[in-house]
This record gives structure tokens, C-alpha cells and sequence, in this order.
């Protein structure tokens, strides 16, 4: 998990930010069930043509040699035992999943030929015949079947089991000890097909497919965990060039995996990810041509990197959305006072000061709750007006809270100090303190665990950032685990019948732009409620060598390696 | 001599046990659930959970924790990190890369050092001396991310001399520049030392003497003045063997060296009580080592030491 909201992460470490790539999809309570319109989701938007996107070589251009930067990853390297950036680059690599995302998060067919449902809850998946893993054995239906099994086992302790939980069957290889070995809603039909059955209608859970838990494993896999995490076997666009490739905190090496026909073909000879300790590292080495790519820009280098890089640089939003939490039971922010408070915090803080002066421009001010990299995204989401930078406004709003009950006490927002997190939130503070004349600070913590602990045991007595990294691109991912009563990240309990609902309906929309609309009045709840106050997205920042092109940075921030070419 | 080494080894024993239950503590007492942040931001599934704890021994008291690290350590099982790979292949890629590192820096440091010194030490305060001086002070006050960062910066970035970064499997020639980064500190202290204590020598007694018996100069700097002042340096160079290794956190950071100070620094991130109790107990051996070579290396230096 390192997710690492990767402006965090200052050692290849797991300096997770708040944010991490890992299971998502909870929706303990709230979604119940509903009977959508029944019509038949053929996800259109998954028919893509096979040489889209490529050049159509078989299996490795002439795109020289590439180098990227990378982090040893944290896990060994099984797709549901992975759920930190480290790892999740390489098993994009080496795997191809049902679908895989286009560079703005469009979602493509990969292995699957069509994933369709009548109901939103109840899916037949097709595979394109004649796939392979890189060891020659056939990738089936049963591949993928065995393989989401696995990872949702109880016993095998899959870091994440989670995604697998809309599935039916997944309570019993939950339970401890397990009831069932496998989850009773995957049915291998033939070789090329199998169906999935939902514990309820979940329009974008096919959208949700190209996200590495879900990825297929070779029979092989089975007989020995361990020794498959360290020599991987995949049906993607590379393998590894060796069974021995992957040196250990040093870098691993890929080569084009020839029996791969999807749509992602390698366009280089070979892949290569150094693993660096720091940023600042790899920066160097970009600097002097040792490195193609690098995904993210050290702190030092954030005020230089646009005119070092000059064309090269990239600095764009990504799908990683930055708040603070305040938690429903503070002390005079819940009822109507506390909607009233929450609104005057959000007006006092200057996001896009914050964003220039501390983040050297590398934070873009958020607009909603979601991310503009996300389908479906807008601007003008009514209600977002709360956002503005409005010192009159938060002082009336917070005089009309003290006309309810007078506020004492110090505001805290609590934050991880291995994560350099210090700065904004002190800024962010400064402006509470100074719009509203009350006592605002950080609370720092030593760790992320140590932070992560209070917040999950609710022993937290204050407001905690908050962070996340979307694991596939759509708004619905980006809401429902974070704000729908009793999901598994909504740290700050906060719940709203009528936001439920709302997620309730668009959750069984077959029509993707329906089920937007549906989110995005969710969301106008959201800004009048105020459950956490967005801040900003994290950009991207990266760039790529004098030797390097074609360099594209994919939805979730990271390049798309197989595109890159090097003369 | 056998006697002695013999009391020394047994000495360290209790040191060994010490050490680990200290840092165990220390580890077991890092705030956080280090399984639960293992997660990330995400549900973690409690079942998994309790699986992680079990595995790891974290769902036992702390001190059946330590026995059953300890009971590993004697069938040289070490445990695992919660990548799942074992603990003793982790030391075995980053203990060799290290100490070549330290052993660089060190030679580095005793070589320069002590050559500058004894010339400064033989004219003393005459120009090369100050000038040496006024240097060493400058280099002390510098710290080490700065010298490490100018120095990547100008040789591997603006003049392309080397590489900026080392990675796996390095070379004499790639480990220099971090080396004399490493060592640069030290270089200053062991100047000073040996400049200090040469001077001192001079004006000794039995100097005096082996200058009145007729001894050409050569001689009498070298076998007389030297070896003589040396012991303080030994003793620092021994000391700072230990320090180097352990101490080699920033400078293996900036030049992307795959060695102990990277392994030490994200077990403790992650709260990884077998990794870090393992490599610092082998940093204390080494340590304790270190010094016994240096103790008796006395015996070399001066004659009138003698063990028993």
C-alpha cells in the first residue's frame, strides 16, 4: 500500500500519504438493495479495437532499451497481495486484465472479448480465445475464477481480498475460519466464459476490472505462492527477462512478451525499473541520462524541474483527491451548527494560495469531492460555491454557529509527519486561525500507522487529513467507500439517507452518464454537509529524458511504459 | 592472548541479549498497528488481519515475541519482513554492500587523514598546517546531505564525471564518491587527531633521545613520532568502523545505495521488529568487534602493551 500519494513519498518507502492503490469497493450498509431498470449492459465502451493504440508490432518494436524509476515493491509480486504503486507498476507490466484504461481512464477490452448484464448485478464474461500466459499455458476462464478465489480466501490473507467482496459468496471464504473455499457467484461456464454474481446491481463493476486484483493466474501459481510472488508468470505486454530479473531493492528487468496479442503491445526492446530509495535519486539520474522517465519530482527539484525539463516536464492533475476530515461526532460540528461551521472553515481557506506558495503550483484547488481526470467530471457541481476563499462569509457563518452554542476549544487537524504534511496543514491552520479568530493547530503524528490506528479505532479527537487515490477511474469510487453509511474508508461516519440513496440509484444505471448525473447530485449533498473539506488534487509530476518519446502519464499518474520509444 | 579474546567473546553475550531485548521493546513500543497499515487507507479484511498477526507472532504477549525471535535466531532463522522474504537474505544482499561502503570511507579517511595530519603535525603552524586546519573545520561544520548533494550534483550531474547513482552491485571505482562522502567527517577528525598527537610526539622524550643517538630524520618521524601517535587515531578509526555502517543511512539515500542504512530505515517504517532487531544486532557485533581488533592492535602499536 504505499500508496503513496506519491508527493509524499520521500523514500521508496511505504510514507504512504493517506492515500493507497488498495481494495475499495465497500459498501457494508447503506446500498441496499435495489431493482434497477432492466436493461442489457453490453459496456460498449469495452468493444475497443485490437490495434488501437499500438503500432501493431508483434511483441517489442525497435524502441530501444527504457529505464524507469521504481520502488522495491512491498509484496511479493501476486496481483491480490499488491495493493502499493511499488508493486502495481510492474503487475500492469506483466499482466493484461478484461479491460486495461486508455491514458484518460477510458476503460478498453484487454483478455475480455465482452462483459455483459441485464441487471447491472449478474455478469457473463467472454474471453478472447486462444490467450496465453508467457510460459505458453492457456489463459481461461477457470484462470481467472481460481484466481479472484485466491485472493478473496480469508486464510490467504490477500492484502485485496476486498475488491472481491460485491461478490456473492465472499462472507463465507471471509469467515474465520472460512466456510467455503470458493465464493459461490463464480461459475466457470467453458473455457471462454464465466458468469459473476453480485450481492447487489453495481453498474461499474466492470469498469472496475482493469485494476490488478483482478488479474488471471496460470495453474502453476498454485503450487507454490511464495516462489510465483518472486518469479511472476503474466499474460500482459512484458515478462520478466529472466526468472532471477528481479534483484532485490536494486531494479528488475522486463523484456516484450511475444505470445501477447491485446492492444497494449510493447513498443520498446526492453523495460527496465531502477528502484530508488529517494526521489531526489532519481532525479539525478534523469538529469544525466540514466533514466527515461520519472514519475514523480523531489521536493527540491519542484521549483527547477519546468525549466530543466522544459517540453519534457509534466505537471498535470491526477485522480487523487486531498481533504481534511472532521468527524461527524466533534463537538459542535454535527446538527445544523455543525453545517454551519463546515461551511465557514471551507470558506476561510485560500486553497489556491496554499497551492502556489506551499506546493510550488504542484496541487490544482479542488473543485468537488472527485477528480478532473474522472469521466462525468464538472466544475460547477451546484453547491461548490463553498469552496471559494470567502473571509466575510466564514465569519458570518461561524457568528450564526456561536448563535447556537458558543464554540470553545482548539481546532486540530491531525496529519502524519513522515509525510510532509507539516507545511499545508500549518498553512491551512494559519488561515482557520485568522478568518475566524479561534484556535486552530496541527496534530502531528509520528507515523502513518500511528495515525491510521486513531483513526480507526475513532480514538481521534479532532479533525485528520484525509486522501484518495482512485483504483479505477470513475466518480462512483472516488464517493460510495468514503461517504455511504458505514463504508469501509468513511473514517469520519458520516451518514445521509439521502446520499445513500442516491448512490443506490446510480449504482444500478447501465447508462454511464445517467449514473454521473445521479453522482453528481450526490454530491451537491456532500458540499451542503460537508463531511470532509476538499482541498486540492495532487498532480502529477514527472518527466522523461532527451533520449526518450512518446511518454504519456496514464489516469492513475503513472506512465504508460509500452508506449515509450527511445532513440 | 587467547585467555583474552576468549573473556572478550564471552563479554559479549550479554551485550547481544541486551541489545535485541532493547530494540525489541523499542520496536514493539512504536505507536500504530503496523498490520493495520499494511492497508493503507483501505478496509482492512479482518480475517486477513488475523491471519498477518499470526503469522508474524504479533497476536503474542511481547515477551513470548522476543523468545520466539530468539528461539529463531539460534536455528539461524531470522524471520520474515512482511514482504514475506526472510529476514537472513535481505542482511545477505545488504550487510556486503555496506561494508565494502564503510570499509572505502574508512580507508579513505585513515589514509588522507593521517597523511595530512602528519605533515601538518611536523610543521606545525606553519602554512600547510593552518591551511589544513581552517579545511578540516570547514568540512566538520558541512553537513553530510549537503557535501552529499554538491558533490552528486557536480560530478554526476554538471560534469558527468560518474554516474549520480550507485545501485546493485557496485564497483570500487562507483563506491569512491560516496565513500569520500562518508568518509569525508571522520577525514576531518583523524587530520586533527593524528596532527595533534604528532605534534605532541615531537617534543616527547624518547624523540629526543633517538635524535641525540644520531637517527637520521626519516627514521626517527616515521618509527618514533608515528607509530607513537597513532594509538588515539586507531582507537577513533575502530569506533567510527561501527559508526560508518550504521551512520551510512543519508548518504546510501542519496547515491541510491541498496545497503543496510535502506534496509534499517523502512523496517522501521513499517514497524518490522525482526528486520530491525537483526540488523542492529549485527551492527553491535560488528561494533564489538571492531573494538577488540583495536585493543589489540595496541599491543602492535606499543610494546609496552601486552594481554593476558
Amino acid at each position: 500500500m504505499s500508496s503513496f500519494e506519491k508527493d509524499d513519498e520521500q523514500s521508496g518507502s511505504r510514507r504512504v500519504g493517506l492515500v493507497s492503490r488498495g481494495p475499495v469497493i465497500t459498501r457494508r450498509a447503506g446500498l441496499a438493495g435495489l431493482l434497477g431498470a432492466a436493461a442489457v449492459t453490453t459496456l460498449a465502451a469495452c468493444g475497443g479495437s485490437e490495434e488501437e493504440g499500438s503500432g501493431g508490432t508483434e511483441g517489442g518494436g525497435s524502441g530501444g532499451d527504457v529505464i524507469a524509476n521504481g520502488t522495491e515493491p512491498q509484496n511479493p509480486l501476486v496481483p491480490t497481495s499488491t495493493n502499493e504503486v511499488g508493486g502495481g507498476r510492474l503487475l500492469d507490466s506483466l499482466w493484461a486484465g478484461l479491460v486495461y484504461y486508455q491514458a484518460d481512464g477510458s476503460p478498453q477490452n484487454d483478455v475480455a472479448e465482452s462483459i455483459e448484464s441485464a441487471d447491472a448485478q449478474n455478469y457473463t464474461i467472454t474471453i478472447k480465445p486462444d490467450q496465453t500466459f508467457s510460459d505458453g499455458t492457456p489463459v481461461t476462464a477457470q484462470s481467472f475464477v481460481d484466481a479472484w478465489n485466491y485472493g478473496a480466501l480469508g486464510t490467504n490473507a490477500q492484502l485485496s481480498s476486498y475488491f472481491f467482496e460485491p461478490i456473492q459468496g465472499f462472507e463465507d471464504v471471509q469467515a474465520e475460519p472460512p466456510v467455503a473455499q470458493t465464493m459461490s457467484g463464480l461459475q466457470v461456464v467453458d473455457d471462454t466464459t464465466f458468469t459473476v454474481a453480485l450481492t447487489q446491481p453495481e453498474s461499474d463493476f466492470p469498469l472496475r476490472l482493469g485494476y490488478s486484483a483482478f488479474y488471471p493466474l496460470p495453474a502453476s501459481a498454485f503450487d507454490d505462492m511464495a516462489a510465483f510472488g518472486e518469479s511472476p508468470i503474466g499474460n500482459g505486454p512484458y515478462k520478466l527477462a529472466a526468472p532471477d530479473a528481479w534483484q532485490h531493492n536494486v531494479r528488475i528487468d522486463f523484456v516484450p512478451n511475444e505470445t501477447y496479442t491485446g492492444p497494449r503491445q510493447a513498443q520498446n526492446d526492453s523495460l527496465a525499473f531502477v528502484f530508488y530509495e529517494t526521489y531526489d535519486a532519481a532525479y539525478a539520474d534523469l538529469q544525466s541520462g540514466n533514466l527515461d522517465v520519472i514519475d514523480n519530482i523531489p521536493p527540491s527539484a519542484l521549483a527547477t524541474f519546468q525549466d530543466d525539463l522544459g517540453e519534457r516536464a509534466v505537471n498535470q492533475p491526477a485522480a487523487v483527491f486531498q481533504s481534511f476530515t472532521i468527524p461527524q461526532n466533534l463537538p459542535h460540528f454535527s446538527g445544523e451548527e455543525g453545517k454551519l461551521r463546515r461551511q465557514a472553515i471551507s470558506h476561510a481557506i485560500d486553497r489556491a494560495q496554499v497551492c502556489e506558495t506551499v506546493f510550488q503550483d504542484t496541487r490544482t484547488p479542488a473543485k468537488d469531492f472527485t477528480s478532473p481526470v474522472i469521466d462525468g467530471y464538472s466544475e460547477t457541481v451546484p453547491g461548490s460555491e463553498v469552496l471559494a476563499y470567502d473571509p466575510e462569509e466564514a465569519k458570518r457563518l461561524w457568528a450564526e454557529a456561536d448563535a447556537i452554542s458558543p464554540y470553545t476549544g482548539t481546532f486540530t487537524i491531525a496529519y502524519n509527519s513522515d509525510g510532509g504534511h507539516q507545511e499545508w496543514v500549518d498553512a491551512t491552520a494559519a488561515y482557520i486561525r485568522q478568518t475566524l479568530g479561534i484556535q486552530a493547530e496541527g496534530a502531528p503524528y509520528p507515523t502513518f500507522a500511528a495515525l491510521r490506528t486513531d483513526v480507526t479505532n475513532r480514538t481521534i479527537t479532532g479533525a485528520f487529513r484525509t486522501g484518495w487515490q482512485a483504483d479505477y477511474p470513475g466518480l462512483y469510487n472516488f464517493l460510495a467507500p468514503i461517504y455511504a453509511t458505514g463504508a469501509g474508508s468513511n473514517d469520519g461516519d458520516y451518514s445521509n439517507p439521502e446520499f445513500d440513496a442516491l448512490l443506490n440509484q446510480a449504482a444500478a444505471q447501465t447508462d454511464a452518464a445517467a449514473s454521473n448525473e445521479l453522482l453528481q447530485q450526490a454530491q451537491t449533498i456532500l458540499f451542503e454537509d460537508l463531511p470532509a473539506i476538499p482541498l486540492w488534487y495532487s498532480n502529477v509530476t514527472g518527466g522523461s529524458s532527451e533520449a526518450a518519446s512518446d511518454v504519456q502519464f496514464g489516469w492513475n499518474s503513472v506512465p504508460l511504459y509500452y508506449q515509450i520509444t527511445k532513440s | 592472548m587467547g585467555w583474552y579474546i576468549g573473556r572478550r567473546l564471552l563479554q559479549m553475550v550479554p551485550v547481544f541479549f541486551g541489545a535485541t531485548l532493547l530494540i525489541y521493546a523499542l520496536v514493539f513500543l512504536l505507536p500504530g498497528d503496523p498490520i493495520l497499515a499494511l492497508f493503507g487507507e483501505r478496509p482492512a479484511s479482518p480475517a486477513a488481519v488475523a491471519e498477518l498477526r499470526e503469522r508474524y507472532n504479533l497476536d503474542e504477549p511481547f515477551i513470548v515475541q522476543y523468545l520466539l525471535f530468539i528461539k529463531g535466531i539460534f536455528t539461524l532463522d531470522f524471520g520474515e519482513s512482511f514482504s514475506g522474504r526472510p529476514v537472513i537474505e535481505q542482511l545477505a544482499e545488504a550487510f556486503p554492500v555496506t561494508i565494502k561502503l564503510a570499509l572505502i570511507a574508512l580507508a579513505i579517511e585513515a589514509v588522507f587523514g593521517i597523511a595530512f595530519g602528519f605533515l601538518a603535525g611536523l610543521r606545525r603552524g606553519g602554512l600547510f598546517d593552518s591551511t589544513v586546519l581552517f579545511l578540516s573545520l570547514v568540512v566538520i561544520g558541512i553537513p553530510v546531505f549537503v557535501l552529499g548533494f554538491t558533490a552528486q550534483y557536480l560530478f554526476g550531474v554538471k560534469w558527468g564525471v560518474v554516474d549520480p547513482t550507485v545501485g546493485g552491485d557496485p564497483t570500487f571505482a562507483e563506491l569512491l564518491l560516496p565513500g569520500a562522502v562518508l568518509g569525508a567527517l571522520s577525514f576531518a577528525y583523524v587530520l586533527r587527531l593524528t596532527r595533534n598527537s604528532v605534534a605532541e610526539a615531537l617534543s616527547a622524550d624518547h624523540v629526543r633521545t633517538a635524535t641525540a643517538k644520531g637517527l637520521g630524520r626519516p627514521r626517527v618521524v616515521t618509527v618514533h613520532v608515528l607509530r607513537n601517535s597513532l594509538i588515539p587515531v586507531v582507537t577513533f578509526l575502530g569506533a567510527d568502523l561501527g559508526a560508518l555502517m550504521g551512520g551510512a543511512l543519508v548518504t546510501e539515500g542519496i547515491f541510491n545505495v541498496p545497503g543496510v542504512g535502506r534496509l534499517l530505515y523502512q523496517a522501521v517504517i513499517r514497524s518490522e521488529g525482526p528486520t530491525v532487531v537483526s540488523v542492529v544486532t549485527v551492527l553491535v557485533l560488528v561494533y564489538l568487534l571492531a573494538n577488540l581488533v583495536v585493543d589489540l592492535l595496541y599491543a602492535v602499536l606499543d610494546p609496552r602493551i601486552r594481554y593476558v
